[in-house]
């Protein structure tokens, strides 16, 4: 039987930072995700933010770690070689209403300790960004709120972890969770068993099912849809903040922002739902984005739009965030309620956890050989001329450019199957380099990745699937 | 034995009608000029087609050589066409319009090569 | 950086610019130069294995792979340069310099006299024309299908509906019908059909392929691979009526549903684009904004002729030689050429009058289907030019051919007359 220290269930932005925070540690850890990629599933399909905390409700944990972890991410992003860029964000009111609420707002910012919250007037906003509706009355703006690149971001921190020996097990399900006088014994997988002493569920979505099989299911997680548009880089009306709507009661509204690599992101939507698994777009979700949106940036070209996508935040019912760890349960440490906010705080999650299990008695000693950088694939496309050049003598493979969108060759495509937790399928690849993620949407480079993943993986091309077992992409020769 | 043809020589897209006893026409109706009239008397009595397809390479996986009927082929026999095909392989070199597979089932007419390979 | 200097430098080695080249190096220019991405010249033409092309140009039925073998042959024979796998990463114009990759020089700049735009187009995406629904394996825009099934050796799906009775739609049903599919139907959104008749008997009755005309896709279903469209007939407006909406199964969804110019290096470099063919505005000449940049073929409006692609390619190619050689006609005088009643949009758009006399062809699209009509091109009141036409279509391209001596005033109007 396989043993180990922890078992981390879910590999997405929470569970690798976790892992990626106790890798600096010496204790074993073994990361289990019932996907064959890291990256998860909401945090794979979010709106790519990191928040400051100022709407969070003040005095909950939530604010306490949103709140501590925006500051954490200039240092983060830079060792681990992610794209990251502090843009701020800007919440017009539109609406004497919405202006009557702009002091209540900068009121719980200050409670929540983001304390540069400044007021602007409507001139100021139209001054920074053209493109909003021209009756602005004012607004608020929020320096740090940030973009990043949130698949490069779960990708650094799980494959840094594994540079400092996490191990992942990916395409397994996790079964059962086996306990013996009141503490954690091991974990059952569709892979197999594995011996433990501690079991963290950071499993997003099934976090309420890995809870039932310990018997602490106190919650439901509820599905709550979110649609988006992803635009063109090319096009018509653009903005350079993330343009966030005065929020209402259910969800923080939808909002217009550029992406790390120049598209527009237009979205939200919520919509609760009972299937953890239907992430279909609908007609009338994307038609509210563009009508919503329309309120903030009159002129935005929603027939610019390259793609739509839909995430699911994995809400609790009862809501909130909640860490939970149990006397009667040792080594069991179960996180759940945790949505929209959880790719910004999933940093600061990773040193609360670490914390906690200190504090409940686990001695925890650094490692002294623990390797803080990461570099990622180098970026073709924004190299100099010089260094282009210099990189296709060193590796020809850099001159046969895949994908003609975003600029990727076979080079980057390659580095992304090979190097460690490299990708296995088509969207795997393209959520490393960006391959398939332009205007064409694979239209011309997903025939050349099929081919490429068959050669490098040593499979059949019938084999490759989009992402997970199921996916398949072709089905055989014509000859 | 009455038949409606779309025209396909020119985009005006005539229907004609066509009777007869399946193969010859007794009465043909609805066409604009003499080609039409070749046509959907052609078609009527015996439709043909050109076949285009790919035919396997002998040593290079993965690469395929385009074919073509030199002449149209008898329409209904294009699936029996497919099967024979399917199952040939060629050598390389191979220049445009040499043969792939010669008087294809029983028609007479081969399947030749539209590309120079090799 | 590896350096190469040269007269006409081409971008793409498809049917626009394999006829550039050869028009370029007939005209005089000494070096011409294809800059090609792919392993081989010839574009899309060589996964387009089907019959119809060249009955215009050549006067015979011929396959994509022939057509194009034509001009191959016919570079070979004039001596023009060919750079395969090198995909270009920047025009610059003032410059007249082309940088590209390649694998065996690494990057590489290419000095030219004059760059002629030859890079085609791309197919419009599910994403672009915004079908919900789920997100799983088996959807492809019909050329990615194409190359894959017709280049690659390669099957995409056993059971398929087609989006779009473009021909490159109706095409592909015959030919996954041929390859052991089964292509359960074809869906279009107008009333009436994208492409060619003679695509629509060969390719779908012929295989008793049901054709749904004023009908869309919905929705998608299937969670890894597709596994069936909601299809639902549409009203006057082109609004989906869902109380009719049916899920027809299959395993695979090739949407053909347009086309867009590429013209990411076009804008790059700050040439005017313009919004309706998503092309570069050009002359007469093919010249784009940047006198020493020329422009042809799908890169400046997409056609449906390989035929037309050709000659207005050699039209490009022979006036970058010029350009190249300091022997363009001396332009007197610039006028737009513009649209009239029924006419979607123009090419070229503007006209250069020179006191040399020339047979100028202006291509157009129509907006509405109409029969019986006259073409026209007016200066103010005056007709300079016009034909009779039993049928216009947007999915055809039309031209009329003026005599620019006729030309008077500031421009000059292509309209589409109704006879009463």
């Amino acid at each position: 039987m396989l043993k180990t220290d922890v078992v981390v269930i879910g590999a997405g932005a929470v569970g690798c930072a976790i892992a990626h925070e106790l890798s600096k540690y010496k204790i074993d850890v073994l990361v289990v995700d019932m996907n064959e990629d890291v990256g998860g599933d909401a945090s794979k399909s979010n709106s790519a933010i990191i928040h400051t905390g100022y709407d969070a409700a003040p005095g909950t944990l939530e604010s306490q770690l949103v709140v501590a972890a925006n500051s954490m991410y200039d240092e983060l992003t830079q060792s681990l070689d992610v794209p990251f860029k502090r843009i701020g964000a800007i919440l017009p009111a539109i609406t004497q209403e919405q202006f009557d609420r702009l002091p209540e707002i900068k009121e719980k910012a200050f409670r929540n300790h983001v304390y540069d919250v400044e007021f602007k007037t409507g001139a100021e906003l139209l001054e920074m960004e053209p493109n909003l509706n021209p009756e602005v009355k004012g607004g608020l703006y929020i320096p740090r709120e940030s973009i990043i690149d949130p698949f490069i971001f779960v990708q650094a921190l799980a494959e840094n972890a594994n540079t400092n020996g996490v191990e992942f097990m990916l395409g397994a399900r996790v079964k059962d969770i086996k306990t013996e006088n009141g503490k954690i014994k091991s974990v059952v997988t569709s892979c197999g068993e594995i011996e433990t002493r501690y079991v963290i569920n950071s499993a997003g979505l099934y976090c309420d099912e890995i809870a039932e099989m310990v018997g602490k299911a106190e919650y439901k997680v509820v599905a709550r849809k979110g649609q988006f548009y992803i635009l063109d880089k090319n096009t018509s009306c653009k903005v350079e903040h993330i343009v966030l709507p005065i929020p209402t009661k259910v969800t923080k509204g939808k909002l217009m922002c550029p992406t790390m690599h120049g598209n527009m992101l237009v979205g939200p939507t919520a919509e609760d739902q009972e299937s953890k698994v239907d992430k279909s777009t609908t007609s009338a979700g994307l038609d509210s984005i563009a009508a919503d949106v329309k309120n903030l940036v009159p002129n935005v070209n929603i027939r610019d739009t390259i793609t739509q996508y839909s995430g699911l935040r994995p809400n609790r019912n009862p809501e909130g965030l909640h860490f939970d760890m149990y006397e009667d349960l040792e080594g069991y440490i179960n996180l759940s309620g945790v949505r929209s906010t959880g790719l910004t705080l999933s940093v600061a999650m990773g040193k609360y956890v670490v914390q906690q299990m200190m504090y409940h008695g686990e001695e925890l000693e650094l490692k002294d050989n623990f390797i803080s950088e990461r570099k990622g694939i180098i970026k073709f496309s924004e190299q100099t001329p010089e260094v282009q050049d210099k990189l296709i003598k060193e590796n020809p493979l850099y001159g046969n450019v895949i994908c003609r969108c975003e600029t990727i060759t076979e080079a980057e495509i390659v580095d992304a199957i090979n190097r460690p937790l490299g990708a296995k399928s088509v969207d795997a690849v393209k959520r490393r380099v960006r391959a398939g993620m332009g205007r064409c949407q694979g239209g011309f480079c997903g025939p050349k990745v099929i081919e490429i993943l068959a050669r490098e993986t040593g499979r059949s091309t019938t084999d490759i699937n989009k992402n997970n077992p199921g996916s398949y992409m072709v089905t055989g020769t014509t000859r | 034995m009455k038949k409606e043809i779309i025209c396909t020589v020119c985009p005006r897209g005539c229907h004609i009608q066509v009777e007869g006893d399946g193969k010859n026409v007794q009465k043909i109706e609805g066409y604009a000029c003499k080609r039409g009239l070749e046509y959907g008397t052609a078609e009527y009595s015996h439709p043909v087609r050109i076949l285009t397809t790919t035919v396997k390479i002998d040593g290079a996986e993965g690469d395929l050589l385009p074919v073509r009927s030199a002449q149209p082929i008898p329409k209904e026999k294009l699936f029996e066409c497919m099967e024979v095909i399917r199952n040939t392989v060629v050598k390389l070199p191979i220049k445009r319009y040499d043969v792939a597979v010669s008087d294809i089932c029983g028609t007479g007419i081969d399947i030749v090569a539209t590309k120079t390979v090799g | 950086m590896y350096c190469i200097k040269c007269d006409v430098a081409i971008i793409g080695g498809g049917p626009a610019g394999l006829a550039a080249a050869t028009s370029a190096k007939e005209e005089g220019a000494d070096k011409v130069l294809i800059i090609e991405r792919d392993n081989a010249l010839g574009g899309i033409l060589q996964q387009c294995i089907h019959p119809g092309f060249g009955l215009t140009r050549f006067n015979e039925e011929l396959t994509g792979p022939e057509y194009y073998g034509r001009f191959t042959d016919k570079i070979a024979e004039l001596g023009v340069e060919v750079m395969l796998n090198s995909m270009v990463l920047e025009v610059n114009d003032k410059r007249k310099e082309v940088i590209c990759t390649n694998s065996e020089y690494g990057l590489t700049c290419v000095q030219a006299g004059s760059i002629v735009l030859a890079m085609g187009c791309r197919e419009r995406t599910r994403a672009n024309i915004v079908v919900p629904g789920t997100r799983p394996a088996g959807l492809y825009t019909a050329g990615a299908a194409q190359r894959l099934v017709n280049r690659q050796n390669i099957m995409v799906g056993k059971k398929v509906v087609i989006l779009g009775s473009g021909d490159i739609g109706m095409i592909m049903a015959r030919r996954m019908t041929l390859e052991g599919a089964k292509v359960v139907m074809v869906v279009e959104l107008m009333s009436y059909l994208a492409g060619l008749t003679r695509n629509r008997v060969q390719c779908l009755d012929d295989f008793g392929i049901p054709l749904k005309l004023a009908h869309t896709i919905t929705r998608i279903e299937g969670n890894e691979r597709v596994t069936g469209v909601y299809v639902a007939p549409v009203d006057e407006n082109k609004k989906p009526i869902l109380e009719k909406e049916e899920l027809v199964e299959c395993d695979t969804v090739l949407f053909s549903v347009g086309l867009i110019p590429e013209n990411e290096l076009t804008s790059k470099a700050g040439i005017e684009i313009n919004r309706v063919t998503n092309g570069p505005l050009v002359n007469q000449y093919m010249q784009t904004s940047s006198p020493a940049v020329f422009a042809c073929g799908n890169v400046v409006h997409v056609n449906d002729l390989v035929d037309n692609v050709s000659s207005e390619s050699e039209q490009a190619g022979k006036y970058a030689a010029r350009f190249a050689m300091n022997k363009l006609p001396d332009a007197k005088k610039e006028i737009k050429c513009t649209v009239g009643r029924n006419v979607r949009y123009v090419c070229p758009q503007k006209l250069l009058i020179s006191d040399e006399a020339e047979k100028i062809s202006i291509y157009f699209r129509v907006l509405e289907p109409e029969l019986n009509v006259t073409l026209a091109a007016r200066c103010g009141d005056t007709v300079i030019a016009q034909k009779k036409e039993f049928r216009v279509n947007p999915g055809e391209m039309n031209h009329i051919v003026i005599d620019s001596s006729k030309l008077t005033g500031d421009e000059v109007t292509v309209e589409v007359v109704k006879e009463d």
